[in-house]
């Protein structure tokens, strides 16, 4: 299903995996190697290297679909307002023609807006955009127009039913009626809270996702900043963390919250046994993770990855 | 240079290229054509694979979180820009109408046959029952939709609406009807991923409907002229409808029995096949509600009505199920 020679490397682990002799321990995983978790699936190129794509919650499409709704809603006022104004403006001589643009424009608006917007380069509607989300296939090829117009086509029974059943609602309907529309409603609305994927009924029928693609900035390499503070750091204290931590102290020095910091040299101070020689804990923290960084690259060159401090080192 | 980090050493020589492929995609992304050279269209696959082998570099020698999550992004965003849809909208839609649409067409075509009959098994059962005991006919279309097209009215006012000259407001009739029967086709699609049923009751009434006028007109002995009155748009208008049902039941019936293919494959596969129908119906419903607000409006003959009517029909046939040799 993934395009051209993915399938090769992606399935070689799986016969290497058959063939081994019943009770040999598996094989030693490269230690670029870390295995999906959450809301991460595997996305295996052409050229074989994973791009572990990471998957849109629930919480960000209710958002990206939320702010789309006020878009549209947002344009069809301001639709309305502009036709009024015009036909104010001429005496309502092309009142006809006002109505015919305005009932396309709303037609449009309600059935075209997702599958314009999903049709560009980016695959995303304006919502979309600014969650940093887009549309993908599950499959990894190439997002179609037809896979676009159907899981659009489908938000017919997800969104706008439930809606026209929520305004038919009191007209002297039955109990019964009521609860089965309810029901209904709630299997297709609640659908994405029910699979692992986060699916819709439209993703299910186009064969697609919705996956987390931000436009990512490239910080300053914190082992590169310069550094006035002469902190050398032995070995053993160097042991003490693996790359978990690494990653928060990582994390703690591009926030440069001074409380955060005060805490976590102080930490880090009292876990390798050092007194505060007075350096400024911005200078000490960078220096332990200069330090940090080096001894555990080091040892991933030689094949071992220390995942957290609990890890052998 | 020799006592900085590996990694960093790393970053410091790829950063250029990265940086740039960065632009590109954004350029890219803007929008079509965006102003992007040849040179740089054949730099930005280049790029993408520099950038996914320092990926895989970055992730077996460095830990510096930022950088591998920056490649990520970047590698995964120069993913679907080289292995994207390369087609230009204009060579999409010339293979739609070319080739895509019929082939999607003819495939459904037990579909589109089962929901044909459904509407017509709908309109015999209203035609019978309101011939009998015109009571029956408030039971199958709704007070709205009459709009005085009651079993009681006179053969005089029945004719009337047959040939009402209303030549005012015929551009938003016609949008008017366009929009809302698409709306009702989509619905049509949509309702059949639950197991087809919904479409088919869907179908059904509109048949009951149909049957019920039927049955009222002839009644009247205006059978005959209420025939060229619905077929000059009806032909056009009840083959989008059918496939739209038969779209509908082609994604219920897979999704139910998926055959030899996972639930999965099977319904993915079903809904691209569903969707190039619909978008279709979608166009032949906006030929039908022109033909329906102007053309009906416009031409008064009910003979020429049922000419246009027929033609139309005998086109759409020719055009879906007339064999075609392909290239």
């Amino acid at each position: 299903m993934r395009p051209g020679p993915a399938n090769a490397p992606h399935n070689a682990p799986m016969s290497a995996h058959l063939n081994r002799p019943v009770g040999a321990q598996p094989a030693v995983r490269p230690a670029a190697y870390l295995p999906p978790e959450g809301r991460v699936r595997e996305l295996v190129t052409p050229e074989g290297v994973d791009l572990r794509l990471t998957l849109a919650e629930g919480g960000e499409r209710v958002a990206a679909f939320l702010l789309d709704c006020a878009i549209i809603i947002g344009a069809l006022i301001a639709l309305s307002i502009a036709v009024l104004l015009v036909a104010f403006a001429t005496s309502f001589a092309p009142g006809e023609l006002l109505v015919v643009v305005w009932i396309m424009a709303s037609f449009f608006l309600r059935n075209f807006y997702f599958i314009a917007f999903e049709l560009t380069p980016r695959a995303a509607t304006p919502g979309k955009r600014v969650l940093g989300l887009r549309v993908a296939m599950r499959n990894g090829g190439p997002l179609t127009a037809e896979a676009i117009f159907s899981r659009n086509a489908m938000r017919e029974i997800e969104l706008f039913l439930p809606l026209s059943l929520l305004a038919a609602a009191g007209a002297g309907v039955d109990g019964w009626i009521n609860l089965m529309g309810l029901v209904w409603c709630a299997v297709f609305v609640l659908f994405p809270l029910f699979n692992k994927d986060r699916l819709r009924v439209g993703d299910l029928v186009g064969g697609t996702w919705v996956v987390r693609a931000p436009k990512r900035v490239l910080d300053v390499d914190l082992s590169g900043v310069e550094n006035t503070a002469v902190v050398a750091f032995t070995s053993e204290q160097l042991d003490v963390y693996g790359v978990k931590e690494l990653n928060v102290l990582e994390d703690v020095l591009r926030r440069k919250d001074p409380a955060v910091m005060r805490s976590v040299a102080e930490r880090i101070r009292g876990k390798i046994g050092m007194r505060d020689t007075g350096i400024r804990d911005l200078e000490f923290l960078q220096a332990y993770y200069t330090g940090l960084r080096g001894h555990l690259e080091t040892r991933l060159l030689f094949g071992r990855r220390r995942r957290d401090k609990y890890d052998a080192p | 240079m020799s006592d900085i980090l590996k990694s960093r050493r790393f970053r410091l020589e790829r950063e250029a290229d990265w940086k740039r492929l960065e632009d590109l995609l954004n350029r890219f992304e803007k929008g079509r054509g965006s102003g992007l050279s040849d040179d740089e269209v054949i730099a930005i696959p280049v790029l993408y694979r520099a950038t996914l082998s320092s990926l895989s570099m970055a992730r077996a020698i460095s830990l510096d979180h930022s950088l591998v999550s920056y490649l990520e992004g970047l590698s995964t965003r120069a993913y679907f820009c080289v292995y994207g849809a390369r087609t230009t909208v204009t060579e999409r839609l010339a293979r739609f109408f070319a080739r895509d649409w019929r082939d999607a067409v003819q495939a459904l075509w037990i579909e589109t046959v089962v929901s044909a009959v459904t509407t017509a098994l709908g309109a015999v059962v209203a035609y019978v029952l309101v011939r009998r005991s015109p009571a029956w006919y408030g039971a199958f279309v709704p007070e709205g939709l009459a709009s005085g097209r009651n079993p009681g009215a006179s053969t005089a006012s029945l004719q009337e609406t047959l040939h009402g000259h209303h030549v005012d407001g015929l551009s938003v009739l016609a949008t008017f009807l366009f929009t809302h029967n698409s709306q009702i086709a989509l619905l049509a699609f949509a309702l059949g991923f639950a197991c087809c049923l919904p479409s088919a009751f869907l179908m059904i009434y509109q048949g009951l409907m149909l049957g019920a006028f039927i049955a009222l007109f002839s009644s009247h002995g205006l059978g005959v002229e209420f025939g060229g009155w619905v077929s000059i748009h009806g032909t056009t208008e009840l083959f989008a409808v059918t496939l739209a049902g038969a779209a509908g039941f082609h994604i219920g019936w897979n999704l139910a029995f998926p055959g030899a293919q996972s639930r999965m494959d099977a319904l993915v596969s079903a809904g691209r096949r569903a969707a190039l129908v619909m978008a279709g119906v979608v166009l032949m419903l906006a030929v039908a509600g022109l033909l329906e607000g102007f053309a009906r409006q416009l031409i008064e003959n009910t003979w020429i009505r049922y000419g246009v009517g027929l033609s139309m029909l005998a086109g759409w046939l020719t055009y879906f199920y007339f064999p075609v040799k392909d290239e």
